[in-house]
């Protein structure tokens, strides 16, 4: 299987004065093209630190990382800068929208930041990618015009909006209600039905269940990595929802 | 990035923020204004003089008694009698350059016409003198040598005298008495408005300098002596060649030559002082205008600290970071420029007209005063945008 990520004894070393913590000790993950897979564990179990060196937001201290066939442990800032805007999509615990800034806006930045060269239509992009998050009659609403929901749905818009290789997703659901992290969680079902490789960093087991894969991160080590059994589907649950109710 | 979306990125953020941006404009468009108006102010004042002093005549040369120096102390000018009549003949017969020449003997007395007396200027002087001030007629006509030579009481009013003493009747032909000596009006003088020194050019009652000695003062020196030539150019040929001459029959230079810009300089000097000192005052509003960006900009940084992290994250460089921010206090800088620019235009109009000042605008001022507030959005936002653009993406994205 083609994979989108590879990383091999990826370890990340902070020091502070005289004391070295070792937030990663030396990660091997590969994530093939396709793939939805969780990343779980607890508040200094080292899976943000994981998160933000797969999202190229940090280096490494050592290992090697692949992502979409480029090395880039070594790259320089605005190199890696580059890698995040072709490569990568957010999708943010915080939803992180520019306050005061519309919808599609908000959508179109990434397209302002492209400096690949292509030629293409930012604005009808954006429009584009708010249409498949379901977004089309929200298009000039500003984030504090949104339900929480919505919100996040604009912000995996423009986490789409690139074509990225890969949709990053912290905690997207973590400042959401139970039924809103199910309708989330459906989107992103469906997105990856339609090939979108997504890595979503979850503490929920109940927001993990949603992935077909889970790796945990225990102390800076993956401690375990298997298939999710009784995957659900949150198309489902929200059916299910809707009769109960 | 192209500059296109770099421009619209940082007016999008300025109009989010129109209350924010107005009262950071706000400083430098009170300091553009000020330096505006304040210019306008002084270069008006100085084109006043300037108009005042080509009033004077065209090309005119002044020679004064004075400037003496007795035994290594100087009299002062006019501490003396000694220009002659004969110092005049001698500038006509023999300069080459200067083409008109005429003594002015000056005394203040009573003068009695028509409508009462008005007590005023009496300059006597030659038929040139009408060339050198370039003083025209608007009734009658200027004496002629004949009048000079003949000591005829021929009198031309200034037109203040002829407004007091014949108002609303054309005084030509008419008579007025000086000293109890009868004058025949020959003509009333073109107004002049105000000299430099802030008196009445018009105020005066112009005679023959041989009747004004024979019929009024008796006296035989001559207090001032003017002079002109036929092109600007040769001014200062003019001057060298009366000086010359004169001192041919002097042990010591005991007169003063000056020419009209001499004389524009000397009364341009205060004003230009204080052209420059309230354009410094004005300045340092600018200044603090330009620091008031500055502090805008980094709580801006602070306050954006999460938007700079967002931007960051989805692909942004430091440099497209610090091109905003740059650009944002630049279009800041600017756009306050040029309304403090509108506002100091129109704030000088309003000045002029209800205070009676002249103000003028000049263009390079107007340019200068842009440029500059565009300047100092460069100079007092590269701070704060390098800070901005520094960030980075994990703690800009964390910060609370």
């Amino acid at each position: 299987m083609e994979h989108v990520i590879h990383t091999e004894g990826l370890t990340k070393t902070y020091t502070s004065g005289t004391n070295e913590v070792h937030a990663l000790r030396g990660i091997d993950l590969t994530i093939g093209r396709g793939e939805l897979v969780a990343i779980m564990g607890t508040s200094g179990s080292g899976k943000s630190t994981l998160m933000n060196l797969l999202g190229c937001l940090d280096s490494p201290t050592e290992g090697a990382y692949e992502l979409d066939g480029v090395r880039v442990e070594s790259l320089g800032k605005n190199e890696l800068a580059a890698i995040r805007n072709q490569k990568l999509g957010f999708v943010f615990q915080g939803f992180n929208l520019l306050p005061r800034t519309t919808a599609v806006e908000n959508v179109e930045l990434p397209l302002l930041y492209d400096r690949s060269g292509r030629k293409l239509n930012t604005r009808a992009t954006a429009i584009a990618a708010l249409e498949r998050v379901g977004l089309a009659d929200r298009l000039d609403h500003q984030p504090s015009e949104l339900s929480g929901g919505q919100q996040q749905r604009v912000a995996i818009a423009r986490a789409l909006v690139t074509s990225p290789a890969l949709v990053l997703a912290d905690e997207p659901t973590g400042n959401l209600d139970t039924h809103t992290t199910i309708e989330v969680m459906a989107l992103l079902q469906e997105l990856n039905e339609e090939g979108v490789t997504i890595v979503l960093v979850t503490h929920e087991p109940e927001v993990a269940v949603y992935a077909k894969r889970i790796v945990e991160v225990r102390d800076g080590r993956i401690v375990r990595d298997e298939p999710v059994k009784n995957r659900r589907m949150a198309a489902d649950d929200l059916e299910k929802a809707e009769v109960a109710a | 990035m192209k500059t296109t979306i770099l421009i619209k990125l940082a007016t999008q953020s300025i109009r989010k923020n129109k209350m924010r941006a107005a009262l950071t404009m706000l400083g430098i468009i009170i300091g553009v204004a000020a330096v505006i108006v304040m210019v306008a102010v002084g270069f008006g004042a100085r084109q006043r003089i300037r108009a005042q002093i080509n009033n004077l005549g065209t090309n005119m040369i002044v020679i004064t008694p004075g400037a003496a120096q007795a035994a290594g102390v100087s009299q002062g000018a006019q501490a003396f009698p000694n220009l002659s009549l004969e110092d005049v003949q001698k500038i006509r017969d023999e300069a080459q350059v200067v083409t008109a020449v005429s003594p002015v003997i000056v005394t203040r007395t009573q003068v009695i016409g028509d409508a009462g007396n008005w007590r005023t200027l009496i300059n006597g002087v030659d038929v040139d003198y009408a060339t050198i001030r370039d003083w025209q007629t608007t009734s009658g006509d200027w004496f002629a040598e004949d009048d000079v030579q003949g000591m005829r009481k021929v009198a031309l009013l200034g037109k203040t005298v002829a407004d007091q003493l014949f108002p609303g009747t054309d005084p030509v032909g008419q008579e007025v008495q000086i000293r109890n000596v009868p004058f025949d009006v020959v003509g009333v003088l073109a107004p002049k408005g105000q000299t430099a020194s802030g008196s009445d050019s018009d105020d005066v009652v112009i005679i023959p300098y041989t009747t004004a000695r024979t019929a009024l003062s008796g006296r035989t020196f001559i207090p001032q002596i003017l002079a002109s030539t036929a092109s600007e150019g040769e001014i200062a040929a003019a001057q060298n060649e009366i000086r010359v001459l004169l001192r041919e029959s002097r042990d010591a230079e005991d007169f003063t030559v000056r020419n009209q810009n001499d004389l524009a300089q000397a009364a341009e000097g205060s004003t230009k002082v204080m052209t420059m000192l309230m354009a410094a005052i004005a300045s340092i509003s600018l200044l603090v205008g330009g620091i008031g960006i500055m502090n805008i900009m980094l709580v801006s940084v602070t306050e954006r600290t999460r938007e700079i992290g967002i931007r960051l994250a989805i692909g942004a460089r430091g440099s497209d970071v610090l091109t905003q921010f740059l650009v944002e206090s630049i279009v800041m800088g600017v756009f306050g420029g040029i309304i403090g620019l509108t506002l100091g235009v129109v704030g000088s109009k309003l000045l002029g007209h209800f205070t009676g000042w002249e103000t003028v605008i000049s263009p390079i001022v107007m340019l200068v005063a842009v440029a500059f507030s565009g300047a100092v959005g460069v100079f007092f936002g590269y701070y704060p945008a390098r800070k901005a653009a520094a960030l980075h993406p994990i703690q800009a994205l964390r910060y609370e």
